[in-house]
């Protein structure tokens, strides 16, 4: 068994990111596709954290910042996800296209 | 010399009268309107003799010489009138006096139309008694009277136009006396725009005199012309003289321009003798006479003159044949008489041709106030066709018409037969090779005369009586005022003739004598001429010899005598159903005879354009049609085509706006645009995942992009 060097950490990092990105493209599901943002700032985080070990504390306060951000904006979000819902009945994104021309 | 000096009285006279009819005519009892107009017409006959009278003594002092006085300058005066240039280029004043003249030639007229006048004048009241508009007639016959006088007396073709045109318009008003009757107003416009032709060839014969001589006084003119300064044949006295013909065809009703004539029928009877007769209509040959002078030194133009008389002549003398109104007969008999004057004055018998018109006013005045009286006691028939059998019961209308008849158809001892005969020998003896056949067209004309009149007679006068019973009932004579004028001029009738007895039949020819002065320097050219011409043709003039005279007059009375035996056989007895002798022989050539030659018609399809020829009308109001329609359709067809093409370019530059500009410019850009759009907007899908795979994308390129280049 090799060293955990910060590689692991960035690739663990890029998959997670990948892994929610392609969450926010192509899931279905509204609650869904936030859980999948949720992913994206986490593997940020991640990153943060892991680049922190080598240059100092920074990475780390600042990995606190995006945590409260993300808490915030998933409250928002699941908001907005419940106005949404109040006017039209379902968590399918497909069927938000009211801007469609 | 007083009355002789006061000569402007005489036109004056019957002026005053026709003012005062003008002026309250109205008012006036019909007693007091016959008092007026008929003792100004008396006045004015009492003076011309006395006039006359004078004249002669005046004569006598100084030979030659017409007596001239003058009133006042009308037309120019001494220096500054009108200036301008004769022939031969120099200039000249335009001068016309207020002036009359009194020579041999006026003297008779004056003496027979104030004498016939007077005599017309007293009938009429007899005639006209019971009309309306008494005092209407009356002013305008004495306003014809001021006018023919003025016209006679006149010393300058200008005033004698003014006298020429008032008879024209107080024919006109005479004419058209009754008018409410459509025939009457159409036939008196007839009478004056026919005349107007002839007025028109009138005044340019008067200009053209005023050019080639520089004045229009007739004894400045008549000096210059006897002087010898001009050719013979010279073409603007010939044309001149022409013109002048064409002013006398028109009033004294010759061809081509006698159409009115007969239509002028339509006025009062004393009307068609007074003016129609004898007054009006020899204005024309008073005017050749007068211009006598000119006349000689224009031997194509007295040819002329010549023909159309005899062509006229004999004309009228057919279409006389088969009229069945008695007062169209006898207009016919004038025009043919009419042709016989111009006849004598066209060969240069000046002097014969002036003492027919004499005698012929006598006869053709009884004989036109015959047939009013005949008229009048057949209460207003015309038509011969319902006459006959008056014989015995209207006497003195009968003596009288018939001294007219034997008169005009020239038997012995009456005013027509020395008239009439003088034409012929003057006629014989003065044209000889080609122009002989006058001759005969005068002698053929003759005995249809006779013809025509003593039918005349048996159709009224005898027979069975043709007309209605309650007309027959009521057959009376004519009141006094109205035979006796007859029985005056029927008298004069006979009587006339003996003063210009010829000397063949052992008569001094007072006549001709007293013309002499007048016309005796002409008969000089022509004597010149004459030989000239029958030299050039290689025959020898005819001598005065006594025997060939006699032969001549012989014939003539055999024609006469031939006339009214042919006459005789066919309707001495005529009754209800009698039959024409010419309709017997010939239907069509009766048909062609009775419709006049069909000249008026002729006239209605070519000019005056009253009808048509299929569905165009010609003549002048064919012309004015034509240029309206040229008018309507090219000329305003040109202005309405302009307001189309201003319109079409219009409706070019509107769909031009509409399309082109508003569409290609305008709306183009924006329809462009939304074209444009159409793949732009697929863009927006409304899918938010869309929209953030879009982002990632760019994100990715720009990732990319940096990685790439370095």
């Amino acid at each position: 068994m090799g060293e955990i060097t910060t590689l692991h950490y960035l690739v663990v990092a890029a998959a997670l990111l990948i892994i929610g990105t392609i969450g926010v493209l192509t899931r279905r599901n509204v609650v869904i596709i936030l859980m999948s943002i949720e992913l994206i700032l986490n593997a940020v985080n991640l990153n943060l954290v892991a680049f922190s070990r080598l240059y100092g504390l920074e990475g780390q306060v600042f990995s606190i910042f995006v945590i409260t951000d993300a808490a915030a904006e998933a409250a928002v979000g699941l908001g907005i996800i419940i106005a949404f819902f109040r006017n039209k009945e379902t968590v399918n994104v497909d069927e938000a296209d009211l801007l469609k021309w | 010399m007083f009355f002789l000096d006061h000569i402007w009285l005489i036109p004056l006279l019957p002026a005053v009268g026709a003012a005062s009819m003008f002026f309250f005519g109205r008012r006036l009892q019909k007693s007091a309107v016959s008092g007026i107009c008929v003792a100004t017409v008396v006045l004015a006959f009492a003076w011309a003799c006395l006039a006359v009278w004078q004249y002669t003594g005046y004569a006598a002092a100084n030979p030659g010489k017409p007596f001239e006085t003058s009133l006042f300058t009308w037309l120019g005066t001494g220096d500054s009138g009108l200036r301008y240039v004769v022939r031969g280029g120099q200039t000249a004043l335009f001068h016309a006096d207020a002036g009359f003249l009194l020579d041999p030639l006026s003297s008779i007229w004056l003496l027979f139309v104030t004498g016939v006048g007077m005599l017309i004048h007293i009938y009429s009241t007899g005639y006209m008694g019971q009309e309306g508009g008494y005092y209407r007639f009356f002013g305008y016959l004495n306003l014809f009277m001021f006018s023919m006088l003025t016209l006679i007396l006149a010393n300058n073709y200008a005033l004698m136009f003014v006298g020429w045109e008032g008879v024209g318009l107080c024919s006109y008003l005479l004419i058209g006396f009754y008018f409410w009757r459509h025939s009457a107003s159409t036939a008196a416009n007839k009478a004056f725009l026919t005349n107007r032709v002839g007025d028109a060839g009138f005044l340019l014969g008067v200009f053209a005199i005023a050019w080639c001589f520089g004045s229009i006084e007739y004894t400045q003119v008549n000096a210059m012309a006897r002087s010898g300064k001009f050719l013979i044949g010279d073409p603007g006295i010939t044309a001149a003289c022409l013109l002048l013909f064409l002013g006398a065809c028109g009033k004294s009703a010759q061809f081509p321009l006698y159409v009115w004539l007969p239509d002028a029928m339509e006025g009062p009877t004393p009307v068609s003798a007074l003016i129609h007769a004898a007054t009006m209509v020899t204005a024309g040959v008073y005017m050749v006479a007068r211009s006598n002078a000119l006349f000689v030194l224009a031997p194509g133009a007295m040819k002329t003159v010549a023909i159309i008389g005899a062509l006229t002549a004999i004309f009228a003398a057919t279409i006389a044949l088969v009229q069945n109104d008695i007062k169209r007969v006898l207009a016919y008999s004038t025009i043919s008489q009419l042709g016989y004057m111009f006849l004598a004055l066209g060969v240069g018998a000046f002097a014969a041709g002036v003492f027919h018109v004499f005698t012929h006013a006598f006869f053709k005045a009884v004989l036109f106030l015959g047939a009013g009286s005949v008229i009048h006691a057949l209460s207003g028939q015309q038509d011969m066709q319902h006459m006959g059998g008056l014989q015995g019961k209207i006497k003195t209308t009968f003596a009288t018409m018939l001294v007219g008849t034997l008169a005009i158809a020239g038997i012995p001892g009456f005013a027509g037969f020395f008239s009439k005969d003088a034409i012929l020998w003057e006629t014989w003896s003065r044209e000889a090779g080609a122009y002989r056949y006058l001759w005969y067209i005068a002698f053929l004309t003759a005995l249809l005369t006779s013809f025509y009149m003593f039918r005349l007679i048996y159709l009224t006068f005898f027979g069975q009586p043709r007309m209605s019973p309650e007309v027959e009932h009521h057959v009376h004579e004519s009141p006094k005022s109205m035979t006796v004028p007859l029985v005056i001029l029927a008298l004069s009738s006979v009587g006339a003739g003996y003063l210009g007895m010829p000397h063949s039949l052992g008569g001094r020819n007072q006549f001709e004598r007293f013309l002499e002065p007048v016309f005796a320097r002409e008969a000089q050219v022509l004597e010149s001429e004459g030989q000239t011409s029958q030299v050039a043709a290689g025959e020898r003039q005819v001598e005065h010899t006594a025997p060939l005279e006699y032969v001549l007059m012989f014939a003539a009375v055999g024609a006469a005598v031939a006339g009214w035996w042919l006459a005789r056989r066919s309707y001495q007895n005529a009754n209800r159903g009698y039959k024409e002798p010419i309709n017997q022989i010939s239907p069509r050539f009766y048909k062609t005879l009775f419709r006049k030659y069909y000249v008026d018609e002729i006239y209605d399809w070519t000019l005056t354009g009253r009808a048509k020829v299929g569905d165009v009308r010609l003549g002048v109001l064919g012309l004015a049609e034509a240029s309206s329609a040229f008018d309507a359709k090219v000329i305003d067809g040109a202005v309405n085509g302009a307001g189309w093409m201003t319109r079409w370019s219009a409706n070019v530059s509107v769909w031009w706006d509409k399309w082109i500009i508003d569409g290609i410019g305008v709306n183009g850009i924006a329809i462009l645009t939304r074209l444009a759009s159409y793949p732009v907007r697929l863009m927006q899908r409304g899918f938010v995942q869309w929209y953030a795979l879009v982002m990632i994308a760019g994100l990715l390129g720009f990732v990319f992009y940096y990685l790439v280049r370095w």
